[in-house]
């Protein structure tokens, strides 16, 4: 279970990225956030997102059209 | 060139203020700074638009053969004596409006919000400024006055450096 889940679908880009980014920096370190978004774009976003920023995606999956990611904070 | 802290930034020169071309700079800024990039925006000519306080941005199918809308499973595009009716532009950009609503893509305004709430640095052009006729109260808050050598200034800092 993720500490925190957010609810980007329906949301298109950038906008899953920014409240993914906003909703981790509430996080303490080490916390982890669930982010669920239909953006298709998302899946090599949040990739590059993870890459950059050093936020690790511990957890990924995709149910239907639902792309679920868990992100945990960079300590 | 990152700073001494490691941090990475990106710089933007924004020229216009229609509809979709305010789209570009708001988008890549707010997500640069969420990824944690120092951003600076430098508005200049039209670009200038997109400080105002009230910018009601707009945009005109003329002289732009590419804008073609999703129509009745088709797109379509628009001939251009058609802008010249009037209320054509206004009711194109209410379809694109509508249209971002109905996709889920940000208002203009609320990924103004979000750059400001991250900090990018907001410069507008001072001569710009002064063709025009704005003053500082026309526009947003906390944005700053600045020339071609502040913008230079932070492009030699700056690891991208953008044009739109």
């Amino acid at each position: 279970m993720a500490d925190q889940t957010l609810d980007a679908k329906g949301l298109n880009c950038p906008l899953p990225i920014l409240k993914a980014k906003k909703a981790i920096m509430a996080l303490p370190a080490g916390g982890t956030l669930e982010v669920l978004a239909t953006d298709p774009g998302a899946v090599k976003d949040f990739a590059a997102f993870s890459r950059t920023t050093g936020h690790e995606i511990i957890e990924q999956s995709t149910e239907g059209n639902v792309f679920r990611f868990v992100l945990k904070r960079k300590a | 060139m990152a700073d001494a802290s490691g941090t990475k930034s990106m710089s933007i020169i924004v020229t216009k203020g229609t509809l979709d071309w305010a789209y570009p700079p708001m988008i890549l800024s707010t997500t640069a700074a969420a990824m944690g990039l120092n951003v600076t925006l430098f508005f200049t000519f039209y670009g200038l638009t997109l400080l105002l306080k009230n910018p009601g941005l707009r945009m005109s199918p003329l002289g732009n053969p590419a804008m073609k809308m999703p129509m009745m499973g088709g797109h379509m595009g628009m001939p251009n004596f058609m802008s010249m009716i009037p209320g054509v532009d206004a009711g194109a950009s209410l379809m694109m409006k509508d249209m971002m609503k109905k996709k889920g893509v940000a208002t203009f305004e609320e990924l103004r919000s979000l750059a400001i709430e991250s900090d990018v640095r907001l410069i507008a052009c001072q001569m710009t400024m002064d063709l025009f006729e704005y003053t500082l109260d026309d526009m947003i808050p906390g944005i700053e006055l600045g020339g071609a050598a502040t913008y230079i200034e932070v492009a030699t800092q700056s690891d991208i450096n953008l044009f739109i």
